[in-house]
């Protein structure tokens, strides 16, 4: 209790401190909102809760991570890993995810669970069980006798994360798949009734989302280790967002994908480094609470 | 103890031969040693470099005249199962070595959870067991009797890093008392375990602590505990959390510029930090159970330097990457029973274990004395500078070959 106060002291003390953990939350929340928004994609349209997110991203970190070291810049590598994991997500989608959309909840629930293992043990035979990572090892922009750093890698991170949100977010607003995905998650008995070929659009829908944690992946892989069993945490994390932010609501995802990092950051520092993940866990008990709060609170017709 | 079904079948039959008979080895002359090692699953890699050890020394022992006891020469042989990297098939496979293969001295498997598993099993049948790659401290505390390790335990890792800070504040005019220290640890048995022994040292040589995070088993990120030492600039940081935590801890002191004059780490080999990281990793305190360029010797390995080129030659796979000490220390390991059995004069399991209580034995591994509860004490843990990209001996100054460099840069 004695250290947390004096986390929270040297905090107030050196406000440039916090203002680098705030803007270092932010650059990583970046990242979070993509995977968090490919996420609400899936659940919005398909109504498939899709365990196997993180996985997604671990995979893209690993393409990005192999072709590195076949000599492909990281710049080439990440619109790759967006390609590959497009097509595994086509895949999967045609094996197992056509099978269960139509079921209950618990069904693919228990599907897409089995695929996140699947994909975790198959990347630790290719790949192996040691930490990885692309160290570009570029030097930090420093501010304030370094008291405030700002690394590159993140902040080439966050601005790729937002070019992709731009890129996904026009294409659902203008193209005419962008708009049968928006016809069918708000109704798809009359999507198909107009004409829509929801299967087509369902398979879409998974395939953009896998290729959206593709490339949140490959930038991952700059900035961090990873390793085979660490996509757990990242499907917590859109979890959490996701169920903060609502489905259907981008700029609500992409204010709670950003909160998230600065929370994670900042309240790393004042309960430890340990509590990290238990943060992001201890916040999806929260926005339950209050989600269940305002839903009691509520009342509905009932029809 | 034995079990004779009714029916048997002759696999069994020449199994119980060889458990009611152990003299029928002696006359044809072969001492009959039995490992359990993880030569598939995930302590496959360092199973395997343990396996190498434990051939290399068998071999080099054999082709030296054997063991002698009285007049005779036995040869070892060693009989492996892989236990796939799970306690639970050690702890069986110790039992099928001992009850079927008629096993009556064991080597230890590779790591501190397997040992644990295998330790009560040898423990019950009273066969000494010679293990080399098990350092948690938890193993020498439960009273066993039959357990031998000659590597240190696992709270000596990073304990002279402290020693060494305290030496320079000394050195620099300065008192200890004004050394502070950052502290992060994984919260898991092993890290705890080297961060009770630097704990210790800090109390014995009167350091301030003023970090003291501990990381999660799934790290990523130590922005949070980084964000700290800029704020609270501590002399010595002392980090241990695997290769994770050693590859996270090196990219974000370089990525956050912060200026430590001594940073202590375990697992920088196995994270790879020169080759990931290159010169940003320069300076770093290694912790390592043995180098190939400490000035240690024995009559049958030659120096630390000369077993390892001999490795390098006879072992293809290491022709062209340094030899891990896991390596090493499982070759001192046979070593070790070969002196146990010549002091005995004997085959007999209780004069062998009593002789290898007994055990003080210069090796190319470092000295080897055991303890009441097993482990060796006589050995100091290593810590290796990494200096232009190589890593450098600074520490015990008695056997290193580099100076330290300090404050790193």
């Amino acid at each position: 209790m004695e250290r947390i106060w004096s986390n929270i002291q040297i905090m107030i003390d050196i406000p440039v401190l916090t203002m680098g953990m705030v803007i270092d939350g932010l650059l990583i929340g970046g990242i979070f909102a993509l995977i968090a928004y490919g996420l609400a994609l899936v659940w919005g349209v398909m109504n498939v809760k899709n365990l196997a997110q993180g996985d997604f991203v671990i995979l893209g970190a690993y393409v990005t991570w192999w072709l590195y070291h076949a000599g492909l810049s990281p710049i080439v590598g990440i619109p790759i890993a967006f390609v590959v994991l497009w097509g595994l997500g086509w895949v999967i989608y045609k094996l197992i995810i056509c099978r269960v959309i139509e079921h209950d909840l618990f069904t693919s629930l228990l599907a897409t669970f089995g695929i996140a293992i699947v994909m975790q043990q198959t990347m630790k035979i290719v790949f192996g069980a040691d930490e990885q990572t692309i160290a570009l090892n570029l030097e930090s922009f420093g501010f304030f006798d370094n008291m405030l750093t700002i690394q590159p890698t993140r902040l080439i991170a966050f601005i790729a994360a937002i070019l992709l949100a731009i890129g996904v977010i026009t294409f659902m607003k203008r193209s005419r798949m962008g708009q049968a995905i928006r016809a069918t998650a708000q109704n798809p008995r009359a999507a198909r009734v107009m004409g829509i070929d929801t299967e087509k659009v369902y398979s879409f829908t998974f395939s953009l989302n896998a290729a959206i944690c593709g490339a949140a992946g490959g930038l991952i892989s700059l900035i961090w280790e990873f390793q085979p069993f660490i996509g757990l945490i990242y499907s917590i994390r859109a979890f959490v967002i996701v169920t903060a932010a609502g489905l259907g609501n981008l700029a609500a995802v992409i204010a709670a994908g950003l909160g998230m990092g600065v929370v994670e950051q900042t309240g790393a520092f004042i309960l430890g480094t340990e509590y990290q993940q238990a943060i992001v866990v201890g916040l999806l008990v929260v926005v339950l609470l209050i989600k269940l709060v305002i839903s009691s609170r509520r009342r509905e017709v009932v029809e | 103890m034995f079990h004779y079904k009714p029916l048997l079948t002759s696999l069994a039959l020449s199994a119980s031969f060889i458990v009611a008979a152990p003299v029928a080895n002696a006359e044809e002359n072969t001492i009959l040693l039995g490992a359990a090692i993880s030569l598939t699953g995930k302590y496959a890699t360092a199973g395997n470099h343990a396996k190498v050890g434990y051939d290399f020394a068998v071999d080099k022992i054999n082709a030296a005249g054997g063991v002698k006891i009285g007049d005779k020469s036995y040869k070892f042989t060693i009989k492996y199962y892989d236990d796939e990297s799970t306690p639970a098939r050690g702890g069986q496979l110790a039992e099928r070595l001992i009850n079927q293969d008629g096993v009556q001295y064991m080597l230890g498997p590779y790591s501190s959870g397997l040992t644990k598993a295998i330790a009560p099993v040898t423990e019950k049948y009273k066969i000494p067991m010679v293990e080399a790659e098990g350092a948690s401290r938890s193993l020498f505390n439960k009273g066993y009797k039959y357990l031998f390790a000659v590597l240190s335990t696992s709270e000596q890792y990073l304990a002279s890093a402290v020693a060494l800070a305290a030496d320079v504040a000394k050195a620099n005019g300065k008192d200890p008392a004004s050394v502070k220290v950052a502290l992060a640890f994984e919260n898991d048995p092993f890290s705890l375990d080297v961060r009770a022994g630097v704990i210790d040292d800090i109390k014995k040589h009167g350091l301030t602590i003023v970090i003291d995070d501990k990381l999660p088993r799934n790290l990523t990120d130590m922005t949070a505990t980084m964000t700290k030492i800029k704020a609270l600039k501590p002399d010595l940081f002392v980090v241990s959390g695997h290769s994770k935590g050693a590859g996270t801890a090196t990219r974000q002191i370089a990525e956050m510029k912060l200026s430590i004059p001594m940073v202590a780490m375990t697992h920088c080999e196995s994270a790879d930090l020169v080759g990931k990281y290159g010169a940003t990793a320069n300076g770093y305190l290694c912790a390592t159970q043995w180098a190939e360029t400490l000035t240690y010797k024995d009559p049958m390995f030659g120096t630390a330097a000369e077993f390892n080129a001999e490795i390098k030659k006879t072992v293809a796979a290491y022709a062209d990457k340094s030899v891990p000490y896991q390596l090493a220390q499982a070759s001192a390991a046979v070593y070790v029973f070969k002196d146990a059995f010549e002091r005995a004069g004997s085959l007999d399991k209780d004069k062998v274990r009593d002789a290898l209580a007994a055990t003080d034995l210069a090796t190319f591994y470092g000295q080897i004395k055991f303890s009441e509860a097993g482990n060796n004490t006589a050995k100091p843990m290593v810590l290796r500078q990494i200096q232009d990209g190589k890593y450098n001996v600074v520490a015990p100054t008695a056997f290193a070959s580099h100076k330290l460099e300090w404050p790193r840069k």
